[in-house]
């Protein structure tokens, strides 16, 4: 039952993807440096109990410098296979299609969490500036759910696939024009 | 007596700390087409010691801001009357004022004042307002002024003044790569703001509760989306959804006793309603579609939302009782966030026509849309507790700032800060 759903979805997302497929721009340098942050381990920093803080209390739970973040990452020695793979997948606008070159990348991805049934990702999903906030973040969980879909269809276990949005709040480049809004429509793969 | 002196302005200190840096600053950019002349004159003092602001000056800022008003520069004043036995209506006609507004404040105490003020007609050569007083302290001058300003603005339009309401906003500042986010808390004109939260992480979509005690607000945190409460005068607060997913766009009841918010814990973006005391969650929506940004009607009858159920974003209502939903708009490439004017008359929405987002009106009754705005990257429009104006986010000379339209489109202006991008606006309800 399930992969007969599992079935439709992926004959929309290739079709859709084989139409959208035209306007892919993202240059080498540029998603490289995208990569460089997505491939980023959070601070396992826990939350802890939310009551009682007083006006303006600091925040924890923050992210991490850059710096300290890639440094971490290049330590992860057990994703040597993943080395220079891809973890950066861009959309067009308003839409969550899979595109055509994304997919040599995702099937290491899903080679890889296939293989190593214990990695866990958590797809995040992004939104270009234009619209409003919220819209962005149902957007941008629709775009990951595009990208973990593709992943289960190649046997990833949903187990294995945290999806979360941040809409249009961490935006990577920060101009007002198409180059930037393409380079923000995107769902960076992040292994916990 | 020196002393406490001393320790009146150390108080003001802390109040205004780190406030005055970011404060945001008004530009007016276009007025109604018919400005009603007023004069507010410097109101008198009987005391030696400076003042803490300077209530005439504030009341006139007030009242040109609404965009209803053309005041009286001070320097053609030909008189400066703090009592109506002083004044010479003849001076007023001269200037070409309609109304003029008088006033003195009176040093009680080291730290309490009077204020009296009164509204007079020019053509009439009667007061509007009698002779009304205040006491207050010297950090709450700026109340003062707001609520004199309410007044007159009542007394000439028939409209309760908005003045003395608040606004919560977003700021993000510095690196842009890894920024600090704020929540602010400030009055409504951008001044005294005051940190709610910061975070490294985003914070976004802050709504006021009915009776403007407690705010709701979207934090990040391990990256992920959660969603607070938080008691404004306390700063005591409580994490109330931390689903997989979505967790967004929390909405206080008109009622103040639940909360509509977004959820995708059950796959894909759903309406929900959380009662607050009894924490049960209710789902109002059932779509494969996007189904968020909701807003509650005044009455708390209905809830409407964006969807992108017909193919592209548009608002639909839904009837609370019932659940069930009936689209709401037609015009324009897609609308989204929308919200209803207290008086339930109107659907403020966000509008792309053409590739461009603008603020846009529909009046529920005949269906007829306006487009209010035309500033770039139009988003999170939020209405005045007095359904007179709109306050929205915009992208100006590259920043994320602050704009007002009123909702005939005639008044707007901006309220840019000084540094970091604000979006996310949100205006409180009246406070009690």
């Amino acid at each position: 039952m399930s992969v007969n759903k599992l079935g439709k979805f992926a004959v929309i997302g290739l079709s859709a993807a084989w139409i959208a497929g035209c306007s892919t721009t993202a240059t080498d340098t540029d998603s490289s440096t995208v990569a460089e942050d997505a491939a980023s381990t959070e601070q396992a920093n826990e939350a802890t109990d939310s009551s009682d803080q007083a006006f303006g209390a600091g925040e924890e739970g923050a992210l991490t410098s850059v710096i300290v973040e890639e440094t971490e990452a290049t330590e992860e020695t057990a994703m040597d296979s993943l080395a220079g793979v891809e973890t950066v997948f861009y959309f067009d606008f308003d839409k969550s299609i899979v595109r055509p070159e994304s997919r040599e990348a995702l099937a290491k991805h899903a080679e890889y969490l296939v293989a190593n049934p214990d990695a866990r990702i958590v797809l995040e999903g992004h939104a270009d500036e234009r619209g409003t906030r919220e819209y962005n973040m149902a957007l941008g969980e629709r775009r990951a759910k595009a990208i973990s879909r593709y992943l289960t269809i190649q046997g990833v276990a949903a187990s294995q696939i945290e999806t979360v949005s941040f809409g249009e709040e961490v935006p990577v480049a920060f101009g007002h024009d198409s180059n930037a809004w393409q380079l923000n429509r995107r769902v960076e793969v992040r292994y916990e | 007596m020196m002393f406490k002196k001393w320790l009146s302005v150390i108080f003001t200190c802390v109040v205004f700390v780190g406030a005055a840096r970011a404060q945001l600053v008004i530009e007016i950019t276009s007025g109604a087409d018919q400005l009603l002349p007023v004069a507010v004159v410097p109101f008198g003092y009987n005391g030696v010691d400076a003042l803490p602001e300077d209530i005439a000056q504030i009341v006139e800022s007030d009242l040109a801001r609404s965009g209803l008003f053309q005041p009286i520069p001070r320097s053609n004043m030909l008189s400066m009357p703090s009592k109506e036995s002083d004044v010479f209506y003849r001076d007023w006609r001269l200037l070409k004022s309609d109304y003029v507004v008088i006033g003195s404040i009176q040093k009680l105490t080291n730290n309490q004042y009077r204020i009296g003020f009164e509204l007079l007609n020019v053509l009439s050569q009667k007061p509007v307002q009698k002779h009304s007083s205040i006491d207050v302290s010297a950090r709450n001058f700026r109340d003062a002024a707001h609520y004199i300003s309410d007044k007159v603005y009542e007394l000439l339009t028939g409209t309760k003044g908005a003045f003395s309401t608040r606004i919560l906003y977003v700021t993000a500042e510095g690196d842009k790569r890894a920024p600090l986010f704020k929540l602010q808390v400030a009055d409504a004109d951008g001044h005294r703001p005051q940190v709610v939260v910061e975070s490294k992480e985003p914070i976004l979509s802050p709504s006021w509760s009915s009776d403007g005690r407690d705010i709701a607000y979207v934090m990040f945190r391990n990256r992920r989306p959660n969603i607070f409460i938080q008691e404004l005068a306390t700063g005591k607060r409580q994490q109330i959804a931390q689903f997989r997913g979505l967790n967004g766009a929390p909405a206080w009841s008109p009622d103040g006793k639940k909360l509509a918010l977004v959820l995708s814990k059950d796959n894909n973006p759903e309406i929900y309603t959380l009662d607050i005391a009894t924490q049960k969650l209710e789902r109002m929506t059932n779509h494969y579609a996007i189904d968020t940004e909701p807003s509650w009607e005044p009455d708390g009858k209905g809830i409407v939302f964006t969807s992108d159920r017909g193919g592209n974003p548009q608002i639909y209502r839904l009837d609370v009782n019932s659940k069930r939903v009936e689209r709401v708009t037609f015009e324009g490439d897609l609308n989204t966030r929308a919200r209803m004017t207290p008086d339930g008359r109107y659907l403020v929405t966000v509008q792309k026509n053409d590739g461009n987002y603008h603020i846009a009106l529909q009046d529920m009754k005949t269906g007829r849309v306006q487009v209010l705005t035309e500033t770039y990257l139009d988003e999170s429009p939020s209405i005045a507790p007095n359904g007179s104006m709109v306050m929205y986010a915009t992208t100006y000379q590259g920043k994320g700032i602050l704009a007002v339209v009123s909702v005939d489109g005639l008044v707007k202006y901006r309220l840019p800060s000084a540094e970091g991008d604000v979006r996310e606006p949100s205006w409180s309800p009246y406070f009690k």
